[in-house]
This record gives structure tokens, C-alpha cells and sequence, in this order.
């Protein structure tokens, strides 16, 4: 009775081993910039989701930003 | 778009540290780390050169080929970012990093050493785009708000450019050809092991 008890104890234990969370590595997918931001701050002006408005609006927002050339010739 | 990238103009750097300033206020960065930094060579002598140095976003990252876990990613504008839930602070990246950008909180998960924090270009992390948890980790999703790197955008001077490499070096090539000088002078020309450096400027139809 002892032996099978201990026996019924230890394959338990033994099972436990296979409710372990998997440790995958590999990054998680990560969402595009130009798909834009879950709070209040996303810049107006360009269409959240669309690549070719999101890339246009920060060119144009790094040209009047950084490009004093074209301000102050 | 190409790749983002950043450029810093040393004849235009004043060592004023906003970027830095912008940067830890942006993304609120703990006491101890700096996701950037202003390098000055020949400090308090005249002629002293600066530039701010943060990661630079190599097309190919050393930090991603030496990480033993995988928890770099490039994102599809070349942007250098990295998991922190598979980060295991093992600080490899920091010795394959020729900038010094990877950084280690003193308190964290690993005690002396923490995960690894570095500069995102402003494009946050694998969590949701501009998410509470996002901002926990990485700091802010200024990219994906539409706009460009809070440090590139506080720069008083503007020397310190971020953004799509074609713009930016259109930007910085408008400026050399104007005063006629500035590719070959110290500065990135020179890290990068450009043929110009310590050369005087070649432009067409610009007398020297």
C-alpha cells in the first residue's frame, strides 16, 4: 500500500514538469509606426494606418523642423 | 522611406546637453542611465569638437549578432529595438557596442544589473503602440504619434538631425555645400572612416 502511494506521489510530481510555461525565445511582433498611437498626443495632419501619409507628414515635419536652410535662406 | 537615422553636425554642436535633457524628460530614463550622451574631444582646449551620441541604429547591429537570447528586432525602418521580457541583462551588447549606447539601470530585476535600456529612436517597444505598459518600458512611441525624436526635435541649433537618412543627409550635404565646409572636418566623416576625412571639401562650383 506504501509503495503504491509513494509510486501515485511521484508520478504526480514528476507530471508537474509538464504544466511549466514554454520559455520561447524570439521577439514578440511588434505594431508598424505609421499605424499610429493609443493615446492623445498622435500629431493631426496625417492618417493613422496609411504608410505613404505617416512618411510624407514626417518628412515634411523634419524639413520644417531641422532644415533651417529652407526657413532662413 | 529608407532607414531612420541620426547625424550630428559637430561644427554646430555647443555642448548644451538639451538633447540629453529631452531624452531623459521625454521617456523619463531613471537616474543613472543615458540613453544619450554629449562626447567632447579636447575639452577646454580651443577648437574642443562635440557631438551626441546615442545609439545609432546600424544597419548591422553588433548588439543583435552577439545577444544570446534574440531580443533584438529591427522594425521595417531600421530602427534597433529590443524585448525586455526576454532581455536577461547578461550586458554582452554593451561590449559590442563601438557607441556605448546600451545602458544598465543599477536596481532592477538583476540587481547590480538590470535589463538593458537603450536609445529607441523614439519608436518605443514591442507593446502596444503609445499603451501605459509601453511607455513603462521604453519610454514614449514618438514615431508612432507622428512625430520625430524628441532630442533631434529640441535641438537648439538644430545640429543634432533624426530622421528618414535621405532627408537627413540632404539636410547636412545643403550645409556643407553653404559653408563650404563640414564633411571633412571631425565628426561622423571621421568614426566612419570616410575617404574625405582631414581632406579639404570637394564641391563643384564652390571656390575655396
Amino acid at each position: 500500500m506504501m509503495k503504491r502511494m509513494s509510486l501515485i506521489v511521484l508520478s504526480v510530481a514528476a507530471l508537474t514538469a509538464c504544466g511549466e510555461k514554454a520559455q520561447n525565445l524570439g521577439t514578440k511582433k511588434d505594431a508598424t509606426a505609421f499605424s499610429g498611437a493609443e493615446n492623445h498626443f498622435v500629431q493631426p495632419g496625417w492618417t493613422a494606418g496609411d504608410k505613404n501619409s505617416w512618411e510624407q507628414h514626417l518628412r515634411a515635419r523634419g524639413q520644417y523642423g531641422m532644415n533651417d536652410h529652407s526657413r532662413a535662406p | 522611406m529608407a532607414r531612420m537615422k541620426f547625424i550630428c553636425d559637430a561644427e554646430r554642436c555647443i555642448e548644451c546637453n538639451g538633447c540629453v535633457t529631452a531624452c531623459k524628460n521625454e521617456h523619463e530614463v531613471p537616474w543613472g542611465v543615458n540613453r544619450r550622451r554629449v562626447v567632447t574631444l579636447n575639452d577646454g582646449v580651443p577648437g574642443e569638437k562635440s557631438i551626441s551620441v546615442a545609439c545609432m541604429h546600424c544597419s548591422d547591429a553588433p548588439c543583435m549578432a552577439v545577444c544570446p537570447v534574440n531580443c533584438f528586432y529591427k522594425t521595417d525602418e531600421g530602427v534597433v529595438l529590443h524585448d525586455k521580457d526576454i532581455c536577461i541583462g547578461c550586458g554582452y551588447c554593451s561590449y559590442a557596442c563601438p557607441f556605448g549606447a546600451p545602458q544598465f539601470p543599477s536596481q532592477g530585476t538583476f540587481g547590480v544589473r538590470g535589463k538593458m535600456d537603450k536609445c529607441t529612436f523614439c519608436a518605443g517597444g514591442p507593446e502596444a503602440n503609445g499603451s501605459q505598459a509601453e511607455f513603462e518600458k521604453y519610454g514614449r512611441n514618438r514615431l508612432a504619434e507622428g512625430k520625430l525624436p524628441a532630442c533631434a526635435e529640441m535641438c537648439s541649433t538644430k545640429a543634432l538631425l533624426a530622421g528618414d537618412g535621405d532627408m537627413v543627409a540632404d539636410i547636412f550635404r545643403n550645409r556643407v555645400v553653404k559653408r563650404n565646409k563640414g564633411a571633412e572636418v571631425w565628426g561622423w566623416g571621421t568614426a566612419y572612416g570616410s575617404k574625405q576625412a582631414g581632406k579639404p571639401t570637394q564641391v563643384e562650383g564652390v571656390k575655396k
